[in-house]
């Protein structure tokens, strides 16, 4: 295989240039080098992105799984297989992420040796340490197919409910206990964004993103890996995106209702800003576009809706592990640009992987046939090829 | 009995001693640059501010319901029965959760450090087993910082302010607050001028208790949403191999006919 440069692959290889510089500075000058941290910002971005952000994300696994396995809604069996990679993925990069961000790395284990349960960090680590376990599992037939091992396939099929049912109890747990971790901060966190609902408001925001995301890669792969799109799957999930949105924004409403702060967020300040921008980009959006049925049935309309969606709820995230402490601080916090380019690595690795993972495994089962089909007509050259090029896309 | 520490801000003249015993008790530097830094660091767990000639001293709290302790995924910081919240530095993985989670903003870190530590007055864990003064306490020229049982810290901070009350505020900055503390504040100006949260903000309720309320219910859920999730699984699957049965008799009888 001959290899060329495209733009794609020059901008990864930059990303993963500078990615592995920032790391060299992290492990070998501390985070006070790689960082602007500080003891009055305790957590920066690669808690508010890598790992806040990061977990929602991955967040379409557990969605899904739990929706055809737990629901039985067969119609979307065809994207059970990217979403239970994608969230694999997404658990194991931030497992990564998380090694550049705690102080002594080297001691992650004692997790599980020093326990406090007392500790929703605790209460989290363990959570996520046993969902990758789970995700791990339900990815293995992937591997195990490509190599055409059956035995061990039946052993998963035989235990494949206790997954399921395990795999959505510790997600349920984990992503509302990321809400929890914000509880701590009464007197810090500003009052739009600390609320005792925070834990539901989390767990309602990653279904609402495991749904997007699901949207927004089924349309990615199609364009990357010219697959072809399979437009009932993407409208059904755009209904369901829709019902989420709504319960989520009913759920914001009502909770700025209960605590009286109603008149508060319509007035200009500094946080207000960066509310509406969230609710803008999660809500406002989105619900207004899946509203037409024309855009519910169209593949472009769907992919922009659940862009919005994504940028909104994370801009939430954001909000909640940073903005939201500025006032409390007295000063901003901006990442360094080495912090930036550990994220950007991270999500390029994972990007790249993903594309390893659709050109050398059985993600898309049914692709199987459409390829055989090409290589035998010779119509189109072998989509992979461009895989890792696509890598950031 | 649990130990504490009555830092009397009107008696104090500002002589820094207290900053410079603490660094030699702690091993850390100090030296006139040291001396004029006006925040905590993680080479300054305690500090001694000036404002229109009257002095604050910050220092941890050793709160009675310490968020800190509660927040550590692996227990590396624990309020002994003595008093002082002591931290184990070798189980700490270096989250930043403590820090995060408290409201004195006290645990600091060593930032440019390859093996960094969460740094804070621990209250000198040593002596106070010992049954001495800690460091800073016993260095005091004026008995401005002052060591002993915390119920009679209590009531000596009382009598103060009774005796005096037009030198101090009517009140005892870490009685009540986030649940209690081990360090009392007595002044003449109140402490939030020094950076010190305000009482209002803060609390009396334990720190703790906001996750505990969601970390209690935890025990119950795990086996009633996993009771809900297998009925759910079992119903939908239970449809769907009527569903075949079915299917199969009405092939069989659709043969025998």
């Amino acid at each position: 295989m001959k290899f060329k440069l495209t733009f794609w692959r020059v901008v990864f290889i930059v990303i993963m240039g500078l990615g592995l510089y920032s790391a060299f500075i992290r492990f070998f000058y501390g985070l006070g080098a790689v960082s602007n941290m500080s003891d009055q910002f305790p957590w920066g971005l690669w808690i508010g992105f890598d790992l806040l952000c990061g977990v929602m994300l991955a967040a379409g696994g557990f969605c899904i799984v739990g929706a055809v396995y737990l629901f039985n809604v067969e119609r979307l069996h065809s994207v059970v297989r990217p979403a239970v990679l994608t969230a694999f993925l997404g658990y194991v990069l931030f497992i990564v992420g998380l090694l550049f961000d705690l102080g002594r790395p080297w001691y992650i284990w004692h997790q599980l040796v020093y326990m406090n349960p007392r500790s929703v960090m605790f209460e989290v680590g363990v959570c996520v340490m046993s969902y990758t376990t789970v995700l791990f599992f339900e990815f293995l037939p992937n591997v195990l197919e490509r190599f055409n091992l059956k035995t061990p396939i039946k052993w998963i099929k035989k235990v494949y409910a206790v997954l399921v049912v395990l795999g959505i109890l510790l997600s349920t747990l984990h992503q509302s206990s990321l809400g929890s971790l914000y509880l701590i901060m009464p007197s810090k966190l500003h009052p739009f964004w600390y609320t005792p609902a925070l834990p539901f408001l989390f767990f309602g925001s990653a279904i609402a993103v495991g749904l997007a995301m699901t949207i927004f890669e089924s349309t990615q792969s199609a364009k990357a890996f010219g697959r072809h799109l399979e437009l009932p799957v993407l409208v059904e999930l755009g209904g369901a995106l829709l019902v989420a949105l709504w319960v989520n924004a009913l759920l914001r409403f009502e909770d700025y209702f209960h605590r009286g702060l109603l008149g508060q967020i319509i007035k200009p300040s500094y946080e207000a800003y960066f509310l509406w921008l969230e609710l803008m980009l999660a809500f406002v959006i989105p619900i207004t576009m899946l509203s037409f049925k024309k855009v519910r049935l169209s593949p472009n309309g769907l992919y922009l809706a659940s862009i919005f969606s994504l940028l909104g709820f994370i801009t939430n995230r954001l909000n909640v592990s940073l903005t939201g402490f500025e006032t409390y601080v007295g000063h901003h916090y901006v990442p360094k640009w080495t912090e930036f380019s550990v994220t950007l690595m991270i999500i390029a690795a994972g990007f790249a992987l993903f594309g390893l993972a659709v050109k050398y495994l059985p993600i898309y089962p049914q692709e199987e046939h459409a390829v055989e089909r090409r290589t035998q007509t010779q119509t189109r050259p072998v989509v992979a090829t461009a895989v890792l090029g696509h890598a950031g896309d | 009995m649990s130990k504490a520490l009555l830092y009397d801000a009107t008696m104090c003249i500002g002589c820094k001693q207290c900053e410079s015993a603490c660094a030699q008790q702690n091993k850390l530097p100090y030296d006139d640059k040291v001396a004029a830094e006006s925040t905590q660091s993680e080479h300054k767990f305690t500090v001694v501010l000036t404002k229109d000639d009257k002095f604050m001293r910050r220092l941890c709290m050793h709160c009675e319901h310490p968020a800190c302790a509660s927040v550590c995924p692996v227990g590396a910081l624990h309020k002994t029965k003595e008093g002082p919240v002591v931290y184990d530095v070798w189980k700490c993985i270096g989250c930043r959760y403590c820090m995060v989670s408290c409201a004195f903003a006290q645990p600091k870190y060593e930032w440019h450090s390859l093996n960094p530590r969460v740094r804070k007055c621990i209250m000198c864990p040593d002596r106070v087993v010992a049954g001495k003064p800690t460091a800073c306490a016993e260095i005091c020229p004026t008995g401005a910082t002052k060591f002993g049982e915390r119920d009679d810290l209590i009531k000596e901070a009382q009598d103060r302010i009774r005796q005096n009350p037009s030198t101090y505020l009517p009140r005892i900055y870490g009685l009540t607050e986030v649940g209690g503390t081990s360090v009392f504040i007595l002044s003449s100006m109140k402490v939030e001028e020094y950076g010190y949260p305000a009482s209002a903000k803060i609390g009396d309720t334990p720190i703790p208790e906001y996750t505990g309320r969601v970390m209690e219910k935890i025990p119950d859920f795990i086996p009633v949403w996993t009771l809900a999730l297998g009925g759910i699984y079992w119903v939908s699957h239970r449809r769907e191999e009527v569903a075949a049965a079915e299917a199969q008799e009405k092939e069989k009888n659709g043969s025998a006919r």
